[in-house]
């Protein structure tokens, strides 16, 4: 409901335009990230680097630390220390939610979040890419490419026959398409996607895996999943959280082969 | 002084000249027949030289007070003076001289004895030399403390001869001041300073009177010739001045607590309904105005036991209150869990329904509510700071329900299912706690503290159909500047924005110190939205 | 959908229908025509339009932005504020203490001078003015204010609450200059025409219900383009919009000021017609009497605030005329039936029926799918 911290007003980036220094190949660098809730550490001195285009999978039990690694990045939670990084030069701890969203990094939410009362098309509309201020929100008017980049979208996800229909009729799996296809409409440069498939049949699942696999390069992608054989079908690296620290990091087989990871998931 | 007024003046004293010249019966040691003839047929002259003999004399109290309160009568066949008894005593009729009681009388056969004003002050002053030999200390001190106010040099006089005798402290003590201001005014220069000296860590209205009469000026002369004196006296002053401001100021903050208390009361049911469980109750007001009439019921089937009715409103407001909010919650809260804004629209609607219930069954105007015996007057510390009884209960009050509750949410079973139930309802339920028990016991918990609240409130404002509105948004307040959810914080918010009131009151006028209060909130809101004490954590971001 | 559309038109017609015949029945016909609305009815039903104006403002915040305001009769109050200050400057020297400049309650408080906030209200293109911009600037700071520090809902209710009662108490004081406990009343004249002439009156409904009827159409394309959904959104899911990168805080700023405004030009409409202002408008009673208006028509569709304020004042008419001691009653029974059965008010009510009865029509009539649709 309220958030805490510094809200950081617009301006500081330059919407659209923003210029994403990754000349190294970094896009997305977390270093010596903490965050406490009440003297419980959520994420502890947690270092991530994600490279320009890739498609990275992080996995760990619950409370590991995901959804709050993706609160940080999109500036929901403010962390104690640390510093993030977008490309080079951009601050993410300077800006608050909108301002990090329009330098092109966006979210899928665990639970879908689309908006039930509004239809799936208008549903893409308010996420396409555009000028989001107020009074250009007020008048402004869809242009035929943005038209055919929303029909493209929902052709995508699958759901061009029920563009008019609320998004609230359809099923979980469909939100999480639909959500999806907001992701697509802003055009990101990182796109974070916090368990796509939960609720899923499996030809959904496989579409999916399609789908996200056929972004990576032109998008980063940091995908969270608890489904392994999901995440071994799309994955090449994986990233491994445990308490709120990185615990390994490799391809998938590396990562099922470590001791520690096996002790982490089965137990002592 | 100016022209006429010395005429006047004059004029006053040639006739009292004249009218003691030629009363007839004046002698320094008059016989008490001969003093009672004299208050029966003298003229007022005659009479103020009677009591002024009598006031001497041992035993002529019951006497004075009869003339004092119109009981001394003349017996129309024969003159004989008969004093009309207070009613309660065994009989009706007692003669004046001889005390002894007289049957087969009809007030028809009496008629009473005229005083004037002049006689009544001088009759209070005989009345304090009576009672001053009275076996009661606290009679005594109450009779030192009326001469204060008309000392002279024969009450001066008789003063100090009483202070050879007095055993008690306070009564000595008492005494003592007064024959210091006495010196303060009329002794030698030794004397006078001594007097100063010693007075001016007294706390007495009277003292700083004539010491700021000493300071002043008539125009042209200086009141007080001495300018040693008068310097002294100014100093004095300066000293007591600086005590009066700080008890002002220690006023100020007891009206501040009281009025936080009050704050207090009325947030803390609140404070369970809305910060405990979330649910909006705007009915919370009227449930209060519910257990201010409370009082008012009882007081009515219990006229003669003002004390006990109100004693037992406490318990009996609880339960009325309390079963009020039951019924609320399981009638229509209980449906609007989750929907916070639709709550507040119900519960308004019920708070609508109880004000015209009310107004309808006991008339829009306010009731009168009486405060019990022990309840009303104030507690004087001194001449410059006295607390009053009702305020002071509240204050107790309102802090004894506080500790109450906590220790309920505390250490019950109830409390403890109601703090399961508020921070997860789901596991509680899966955890076999019947959480729609558990909800309606704690709004009815949290509406029956409203109904105690009302009580309380019944006893320092008007008991009416708008009792309730005027304390809902001060509540409302008190809650969300402590901090949702958080007692202690409750506590602290209502002090001391009783407090923060009570202090801007003098400069900015009640109403304004009200508007400002309001607006503090309203900013400090933007800056810590969730009140001074904000739960944390995970769960309450959703 | 369709359904909507066809309601909303009819609500226009009826409101256009209303404010150009009931001042030609007054103005046209002969005495003891029954069609010869009298005076009062007709600045009656003028209060109507602007309550109803005031509660089609509110379902913008409320039903379209998700804010309950419970003081949105504090904008109104204020608006109603501006326009008396207008009219008190046009009674001029025929006041009771017959002062060319101040009105009678400054030469009653001794005030030597008028004090500076009432320069410029003589001349009625400033206060019309002012009735935009006062309401409009306050809701700008107190929204900003809320908006940035993300106080959202119930919080948010109760602390525009105590808005408006701190505007009570203020405006309650004579030192605050607005006429205290009497308010500003004993107006004369509007633009040099008398206020209680049956021209004015007659104009003054004509007004309310072509503003209302511009209100109504304004708000609809506003709900029906971007700006609109993205202020649904945020009423959905308030930080999603966020991560879409949208600055919520400002679209709910712009919606607050937009809706302060319409409310403030509601109680400009209101003044003249009723003939006083007084603090008792800012009453906190008041602006939740506001918010049930637009519950009973239902939230979220404009034309049914409109139809629910226009009701429930109506009632309000009737029951305090036949039985005051009823109207509370009813009322409090209204706001708990309301939220309790009737969530989307009768709108909703009516929608519902109106499908079950063309749903029940199809089953009769096998074939009629096609063109029922």
């Amino acid at each position: 409901m309220i958030n805490q911290g510094v809200v950081m007003e617009a301006g500081m980036v330059q919407g659209m335009d923003t210029v994403i220094d990754s000349r190294h190949g970094t896009i997305l660098y977390l270093e010596d990230v903490s965050v406490s809730f009440d003297g419980f550490k959520a994420l502890n001195n947690l270092s991530l680097y994600i490279d320009a285009g890739e498609l990275r999978c992080l996995i760990g039990p619950n409370g590991a630390g995901k959804t709050t690694l993706m609160d940080v990045i999109t500036g929901k939670t403010r962390p104690d220390t640390g510093s993030v990084f977008f490309g080079q030069t951009i601050d993410l701890l300077q800006l608050d939610e909108p301002a990090i969203a329009e330098t092109g990094i966006c979210r899928k939410f665990q639970k879908p979040s689309v908006f039930d009362a509004l239809s799936v098309f208008e549903n893409l509309q308010l996420a396409l890419k555009t000028n989001k201020s107020t009074w250009a929100t007020l008048f402004s008017r869809l242009q035929d490419e943005q038209l055919a980049r929303i029909y493209e979208v929902l052709a995508t996800i699958g759901l061009t026959h029920l563009l008019d229909k609320p998004a609230g009729i359809l099923s979980h799996g469909q939100k999480q398409w639909l959500e999806i296809g907001m992701l697509l409409m802003q055009d990101p440069k990182v796109m974070l996607v916090d368990e796509p498939i939960a609720g899923m049949t499996h030809q959904e699942v496989e579409r999916t895996a399609e789908l996200l696999l056929s972004l990576q390069g032109k998008h980063s992608l940091v995908v969270v999943e608890h489904d392994m054989a999901f995440v071994r079908s799309i994955a090449k690296r994986v990233t491994v959280l445990h308490e709120g620290s990185v615990l390994t990091e490799g391809s998938m087989d590396d990562v099922q082969n470590d001791p520690r990871v096996i002790q982490v998931y089965l137990g002592e | 002084m100016n022209c006429s007024s010395h005429i006047k003046f004059f004029c006053c004293g040639l006739w009292l000249c004249l009218s003691l010249g030629f009363s007839p019966l004046l002698r320094a040691e008059a016989t008490r027949p001969e003093l009672l003839e004299l208050l029966r047929s003298g003229t007022m002259p005659d009479k103020e030289a009677a009591i002024e003999q009598l006031a001497n004399l041992p035993d002529s109290l019951e006497l004075l007070q009869a003339l004092q309160e119109g009981r001394l009568m003349e017996l129309k066949a024969d003159g004989k003076l008969v004093i009309v008894n207070r009613p309660g005593e065994p009989a009706l009729f007692s003669d004046a001289l001889s005390k002894t009681v007289l049957d087969n009388l009809d007030k028809s056969q009496l008629s009473k004895i005229n005083v004037n004003n002049r006689i009544r002050t001088l009759l209070k002053k005989a009345i304090a030399l009576q009672q001053l030999n009275d076996a009661d200390a606290g009679s005594r001190l109450l009779a030192v403390e009326a001469l204060g106010k008309l000392m002279d040099q024969s009450s001066a006089a008789r003063l100090a001869e009483r202070l050879q005798t007095e055993s008690d402290d306070a009564v000595a003590a008492a005494i003592r001041r007064l024959v210091l201001l006495d010196q303060m005014q009329n002794g030698n220069k030794e004397q006078r300073i001594q007097a100063i000296a010693s007075l001016k860590t007294v706390n007495s209205q009277e003292l700083v009177n004539q010491l700021q009469a000493m300071t002043e000026t008539d125009g042209e002369h200086f009141k007080e010739a001495d300018s040693d004196i008068r310097n002294l006296a100014a100093a004095a002053l300066i000293e007591i001045k600086g005590r009066i401001q700080a008890y002002a100021a220690m006023e100020t903050l007891f009206f501040g607590l009281s009025l936080g208390a009050v704050l207090v009361l009325s947030a803390i049911g609140l404070a369970i309904t809305f910060g405990v469980m979330g649910v909006i109750n705007m009915a919370h007001g009227e449930l209060m105005m519910l257990g201010a009439y409370t009082v008012y019921v009882l007081q009515q089937w219990l006229p003669d036991y003002l004390g006990l009715a109100t004693m037992l409103s406490i318990p009996v407001a609880f339960i009325v209150a309390g079963l009020a909010g039951i019924a609320i919650e399981r009638g229509i809260i209980r449906h609007l869990y989750g929907r916070p804004l639709e709550t507040l629209l119900a519960t308004f609607g019920v708070s609508l329904f109880l004000q015209q219930t009310v107004r309808s069954i006991f008339s829009p105007l306010n009731r009168s509510v009486s405060s019990p015996d022990w309840m009303s007057g104030s507690w004087q510390i001194n001449d410059f700071l006295s607390l009053t009884w009702n305020r002071f209960y509240i204050l107790i009050f309102s802090l004894l329900v506080f500790g109450l509750l906590v220790q309920i949410l505390k250490r019950t079973r109830l409390g403890l299912e109601v703090r399961a139930v508020s921070q997860n309802r789901a596991m509680a339920r899966a955890m076999g706690i019947p959480s729609g028990q558990v909800d309606a016991l704690t709004f009815g918990l949290g509406s029956g503290i409203a109904g105690i609240a009302g009580v309380a409130l019944s006893q320092i404002t008007n008991v009416g159909p708008n009792l309730g509105q005027s304390y809902i948004v001060d509540s409302f307040m008190v809650v969300v500047f402590g901090g949702v959810g958080n007692l202690y914080g409750t506590l602290l918010a209502g002090f001391s924005l009783g407090i923060a009131n009570k202090f801007l009151e003098p400069y900015a006028g009640a109403v304004l110190a009200k508007i400002l209060v309001l607006v503090f909130i309203i900013l400090f809101i933007q800056k810590r939205p969730r009140g001074l004490f904000p739960q944390k954590g995970r769960a309450v971001e959703n | 959908m369709k359904n909507l559309d066809k309601s909303f038109g009819l609500v226009i017609a009826v409101i256009l229908l209303v404010s150009l015949l009931m001042p030609l029945g007054n103005l046209l016909l002969p005495e003891g025509s029954a069609f010869k609305f009298s005076a009062y009815s007709i600045s009656l039903v003028g209060k109507y339009w602007c309550f109803a104006l005031l509660a089609l403002s509110l379902d913008l915040v409320w039903g379209y932005a998700g804010i309950l305001v419970l003081g949105h009769s504090a904008f109104f109050a204020l608006g109603g504020y501006v326009m008396g200050m207008y009219l008190m400057r046009q009674i001029g020297d025929r006041g009771v203490y017959g002062d060319p400049l101040l009105p009678d309650f400054m030469v009653f408080l001794n005030w030597k001078e008028l004090p500076w906030y009432w320069q410029g209200f003589q001349h009625f293109g400033f206060a019309g003015l002012m009735v935009l911009l006062v309401p409009g600037f306050l809701a700008l700071l107190f929204g900003w204010l809320a908006f940035r520090s993300r106080v959202t809902g119930v919080y948010l209710s109760i602390i525009t609450q105590a808005l408006t009662y701190a505007l009570m108490l203020a405006f309650f004081r004579n030192e605050m200059g607005f006429g205290g406990n009497n308010g500003l009343t004993d107006f004369k004249d509007i633009l040099g025409f008398s206020i209680q002439s049956d021209a004015v009156r007659s104009l003054l409904l004509l007004t309310s219900g072509l503003l209302l009827i511009i209100a109504l159409l304004l708000g609809q394309a506003l709900a029906g383009s971007k700006m609109g959904k993205v202020i649904t959104a945020i009423r959905d899911q308030e930080s999603r919009v966020r991560f879409l990168g949208y600055r919520v805080e400002y679209f709910k700023l712009w919606i607050f000021v937009f809706s302060a405004m319409l409310a403030g030009l509601a109680g400009a409409l209101y003044v003249p017609q009723v003939g006083i202002i007084n603090p008792s408008e800012f009453s906190p009673i008041n602006a939740l009497e506001v918010v049930i208006w637009v519950a009973v028509g239902g939230r979220g569709t404009l034309y049914g605030a409109v139809i629910g304020a226009i009701l429930v004042n109506y009632a309000k008419t009737l029951l305090t005329g036949l039985m005051p001691e009823i109207w509370l009653f009813s009322l409090g029974a209204i706001f708990v039936i309301v939220t309790m059965y009737l969530p989307r008010g009768l709108v909703g009510l009516f929608d519902h029926w109106i499908r079950r009865w063309t749903a029940q029509r199809q089953l009769l009539t096998p074939g009629a799918q096609e063109a029922g649709l």
